[in-house]
């Protein structure tokens, strides 16, 4: 059904390990589906990352916890647009995105003095 | 050949909008092109924390000037969903109303921008002076020009008297019979064609797998438009997508135009169904639970991700703005073309840098 508002619980929206997040969206992407966006939340000790995805205004979405201070492999190989957005989410939830393509080392939308994480409720500071 | 780095922005003289691009050039021939935001990277979102769920219907308004309603319209959406309050048939009427009255001052705005880009300043005053029947309408309406404040959550705030609305539809009369006249002005003048036909090609495939959003999305023959799903009050309208095939500057330039008819036309057909009733309905309790909200902006799909935790402050406000969505087409598009033809691709994706960084 297409909708243009869709709550998010269990049912609609599976809960992935970090290492299935690239496989998930290579059969989507086959599918036919196309990166929407993705978004954070700071659940204290992890990060929620949400994946947008949507085929005739159809919205899927996948999600994947990151403790803080791990890795999760980079989407932007399968949805190369998905490169801002792990660069925003890596800038301000210090997220750490394995492979991307082209990283601003936290420096998307801050600047360099810009030490914090400003969205995490505990910020982790850049080294 | 030696390669050549040239910052471009975010303050530059054809540019209305602060994109700040680093692109190589090789021979005034782009080779590559690497965004930086910031600029007018406000933290928005943030506020959340501080701000209440119906104080931040006031924040996201100011998201972006030109497209205020239709942020705050897909706030109160979500939120709606969240404490599952259904909104009265008027109150979803009125939201078309207002949302095509700014989609019609954004294209109307954007025209005149391109137009100046060709130096074409009696034009662009031409079409800012179209849009300025806009303004007083949303003036008379809402009480302000720019940040059309209307929306609350479970509805609207204020209603369109039968006086207004006769004023409203004579001025679409007006506007209407203006902009065709312009349209052919622009759209068959030879430099124009000669500055966009064939340039800035984003085809079909590319468009969709790199995530275009809005007349940037449909130029390239995809009838991708959220107001397919009948949100507010467009499944009660005749609503179809404008959509055109070859995927350059012209036909984004084309669609746009395209779309300011057709806003004319779901404004007379609201009006004409438009329900008796009451504005708005009372919410009651707190947001709770997590929610996705997407609504047709001037420049495309936005969408929020609202996530509530049953206090009175949300535990997150995420926005995707249309041009976001939109950069990676470009820097796809900007390989290969003039270096003097970067200003006008980048104008037709209509970038908006106050919505992109929040």
């Amino acid at each position: 059904m297409k909708d243009s508002v869709l709550i998010i619980n269990e049912d609609n929206t599976p809960e992935l390990s970090p290492d299935k997040i690239i496989t998930q969206t290579r059969i989507l992407k086959d599918e036919g589906f196309r990166f929407v966006t993705m978004s954070s939340t700071d659940l204290g000790e992890s990060i929620c990352v949400l994946y947008h995805l949507d085929k005739d205004l159809q919205l899927v979405n996948l999600k994947v916890d990151v403790p803080k201070g791990s890795k999760i492999p980079s989407i932007a190989s399968v949805y190369g647009s998905a490169m801002l957005v792990e660069n925003e989410i890596k800038e301000h939830f210090g997220v750490e995105f394995d492979g991307l393509p082209l990283d601003f080392q936290g420096m998307l939308y801050l600047d360099e003095e810009v030490q914090k994480t400003p969205f995490c409720k505990i910020g982790i500071t850049r080294v | 050949m030696a390669r050549t780095v040239i910052p471009f922005g975010p303050q530059h003289p054809v540019l209305p909008e602060p994109l700040h691009l680093t692109l190589t050039v090789e021979d005034e021939i782009v080779k590559s092109a690497i965004p930086k935001l910031g600029y007018v990277h406000r933290g928005l979102e943030k506020l959340a924390e501080i701000r209440d769920h119906s104080q931040m219907i006031q924040i996201v308004e100011r998201v972006c000037g030109i497209c205020s309603t239709l942020h705050a319209m897909c706030y109160c959406q979500g939120i709606e969903e969240l404490m599952n309050v259904e909104v009265p048939p008027r109150a979803k009427f009125l939201r078309v109303i207002w949302a095509e009255m700014h989609r019609m001052h954004s294209h109307l705005l954007w025209l005149g921008l391109f137009a100046d880009a060709f130096g074409f300043e009696s034009l662009f005053m031409q079409f800012w002076r179209i849009r300025e029947r806009i303004m007083d309408l949303q003036e008379a309406t809402s009480g302000n020009r720019v940040i059309v404040s209307v929306n609350c959550v479970g509805g609207v705030k204020r209603d369109i008297d039968a006086e207004t609305q006769k004023w409203i539809l004579d001025t679409m009369k007006i506007v209407e019979k203006e902009v065709l006249q312009l349209k052919s002005t622009i759209m068959d003048d030879f430099t124009v064609k000669r500055r966009t036909v064939g340039i800035g090609v984003l085809s079909k495939e590319k468009a969709y797998e790199m995530g275009a959003a809005g007349p940037t999305l449909r130029a390239s023959g995809i009838a991708q438009d959220l107001r397919q799903t009948g949100y507010a009050a467009y499944s009660d309208l005749n609503f179809e997508p404008v959509i055109e095939t070859d995927g350059d500057c012209y036909a984004r330039t084309v669609c746009r135009f395209n779309e300011v008819f057709q806003a004319i036309d779901l404004i007379r057909e609201a009006f004409t169904k438009l329900p008796d009733g009451e504005l708005a309905v009372k919410a009651k309790g707190l947001p709770n639970g997590e929610v996705v909200s997407r609504v047709e902006q001037p420049r495309g799909e936005v969408l929020y991700y609202l996530k509530g935790n049953g206090t009175k402050f949300l535990e997150r406000v995420r926005i995707r703005t249309p041009t976001f969505a939109n950069i990676p087409p470009l820097l796809d598009m900007l390989p290969g073309c003039d270096l003097a033809d970067v200003p006008v691709l980048i104008l037709t994706i209509d970038p908006c840098i106050s919505c992109t960084e929040r």
